[in-house]
C-alpha cells in the first residue's frame, strides 16, 4: 500500500513539473521582452530537470523497469496526475505569471517540508529543487506586484488572471487515501499546513500588489484523479509527438 | 595502475561546456572517486536540475579518461548534499572574473521573499555601481546585470545555497 501511495505521490509532483514546463516552453521566442523570454524558459528547464529526477524516483519505487522518458511520454491522458492549474493556457503575460505565482507559492513550502522526509531520495530532490524554486517565487512575486501596482491596464489584467485562475488553486491541496497514508507514516507534510503557508504568501503579495482575492469560492478539481480539462489533450499531442512518431528515440 | 589522485588530475582538464574557462574541479561538482569491481566511479553533483551542461560534462569526462588510458569509468550522479556555489574554488572565482562573469557573492538571507538584489561588482571596471537587469540570464545559473560606471552588460553567477 505505502509503495503504491508513494509512487502516486511522486508521480503527481513530476507531472506538475512536466506539464508546467511544457506550458512555459511555449513562450520560447514569444516573450514580451527578451529577459522574460529567457526567464520563463529557464524556469521551464528547471522544472524539466526536477521532473527527470522525480520520474526516476517514481520508476524506482514502482520497480517495473520504466524509464523517466516512458513515464513522461508514453502514458494516456487519464494517467497524468497534475493539477488543472498547470495545464491552463498561457493567456497573456499576466495569466502566465499569476499561474506561476500560485504554483510557486505552493511548491516552495512543499519542498521545504519534504527536505525533512525520511524517504531519502525524495528529501534529496527537494533539497536540490528548493533552491531553484526560491528564485522562481521571487521572480513571479515581483511581477505580480509590478503588474498589480503598475498601470491601470496591467492591474486590470492581473486581476482578471486572478479571477480566472482562483477556481483552480484549491486543488493544489487535494488529499486522498494515498496522501493520508503517507502523512500518517510521517513521510510527507499535511496539506492543511501547506495551504496555510500558501495563503500567507498569496495574501501578502496580493496586498502589496493592490490586487484582490476573489470572493467567489467556485472550485475545480479532477487533475489529481486523471480527469483533465480540454486543454490537456493538446498539450500531450505536442509533448508526445516525437516519441510516438519515432518510438524509443533519445536525444 | 592509475590512482584516485591521477584521475582527479585528469579531471582538471575537463571544462564546463557553458563556461569553458572553468574546469569541473573549479566548479566543485566532482565528489568521491573510487574503484568498484574494476570500474572507476566518479561521483558528480548536478548544479541545476535541468542544466543541459551536465550531460555534456559526463560525455567529455568519460572521453578524457579514455584518452588517458582509463576506459573503464562510470559517472554516478549524487543529489545530496545539494551543490552550492560555495563549492566553486577560489581559483574558479578568479577565472570567472577574468572571463567577464561576476562570481557569486554571499547573499545573507536567501530565504527572504523580498530582499535587495546583491551588490555585485563589475568584472570589467570593478565599480559597485551596478544594477540587476534580470534575475535570469543566459543560463539558469546566471543573472543579468549592467554596470552604471562603464555601461558594460555582464553576467552574474547567482549565489545558490
Amino acid at each position: 500500500m505505502q509503495e503504491s501511495a508513494l509512487f502516486e505521490y511522486v508521480l503527481r509532483l513530476s507531472d506538475d513539473s512536466l506539464i508546467l514546463a511544457q506550458r512555459l516552453g511555449e513562450w520560447c521566442g514569444h516573450g514580451p521582452i527578451l529577459e522574460e523570454d529567457i526567464a520563463l524558459t529557464n524556469i521551464s528547464l528547471d522544472h524539466i530537470g526536477q521532473a527527470i529526477s522525480l520520474y526516476d524516483l517514481a520508476a524506482a519505487i514502482e520497480g517495473k523497469g520504466r524509464t523517466h522518458d516512458q513515464l513522461a511520454y508514453l502514458r494516456y491522458e487519464n494517467e497524468y496526475k497534475n493539477v488543472l492549474l498547470v495545464e491552463q493556457p498561457n493567456g497573456d503575460f499576466a495569466m502566465t505569471l499569476l499561474r506561476q505565482f500560485f504554483f510557486d507559492a505552493f511548491r516552495l513550502p512543499l519542498y521545504e517540508a519534504l527536505m525533512q522526509s525520511p524517504v531519502e531520495q525524495l528529501a534529496a530532490i527537494a533539497a536540490k529543487s528548493v533552491k531553484e524554486t526560491r528564485y522562481h517565487l521571487k521572480h513571479s512575486s515581483e511581477w505580480v506586484i509590478r503588474m498589480g501596482d503598475g498601470t491601470e491596464e496591467s492591474h486590470q489584467r492581473a486581476q482578471a488572471a486572478i479571477d480566472h485562475l482562483w477556481r483552480y488553486t484549491n486543488e493544489l491541496f487535494y488529499e486522498d487515501a494515498h496522501d493520508q497514508a503517507l502523512q500518517a507514516a510521517g513521510k510527507v507534510p499535511s496539506m492543511a499546513e501547506m495551504q496555510a503557508k500558501w495563503m500567507a504568501t498569496v495574501t501578502s503579495v496580493l496586498q502589496e500588489a493592490t490586487l484582490e482575492i476573489p470572493k467567489n469560492n467556485w472550485k475545480f478539481d479532477g487533475g489529481r484523479e486523471g480527469r483533465h480539462s480540454e486543454h490537456m489533450g493538446y498539450i500531450l499531442s505536442d509533448l508526445q509527438y516525437m516519441q510516438r512518431a519515432y518510438p524509443n528515440m533519445e536525444w | 595502475m592509475v590512482s584516485e589522485t591521477d584521475i582527479r588530475a585528469y579531471l582538471e582538464e575537463v571544462s564546463d561546456p557553458e563556461i569553458p574557462v572553468l574546469t569541473i574541479t573549479d566548479l566543485g561538482v566532482v565528489q568521491q572517486i573510487y574503484l568498484q569491481d574494476q570500474t572507476w566511479i566518479v561521483e558528480l553533483t548536478p548544479t541545476y536540475s535541468g542544466c543541459p551542461a551536465m550531460q555534456q560534462i559526463e560525455v567529455d569526462l568519460l572521453a578524457k579518461l579514455k584518452e588517458k588510458g582509463v576506459p573503464n569509468a562510470q559517472v554516478k550522479h549524487i543529489l545530496s548534499p545539494a551543490w552550492t556555489t560555495d563549492w566553486i574554488t577560489e581559483a574558479g572565482r578568479q577565472k570567472l572574473r577574468l572571463y567577464g562573469i561576476a562570481p557569486p557573492v554571499n547573499e545573507p538571507d536567501k530565504t527572504a521573499l523580498f530582499s535587495e538584489p546583491p551588490r555585485v561588482s563589475c568584472p570589467k571596471c570593478n565599480s559597485n555601481n551596478t544594477r540587476m537587469v534580470s534575475l535570469f540570464g543566459s543560463t539558469a545559473c546566471k543573472a543579468h546585470y549592467q554596470c552604471a560606471a562603464c555601461q558594460e552588460p555582464f553576467d552574474y553567477f547567482k549565489c545558490l545555497k
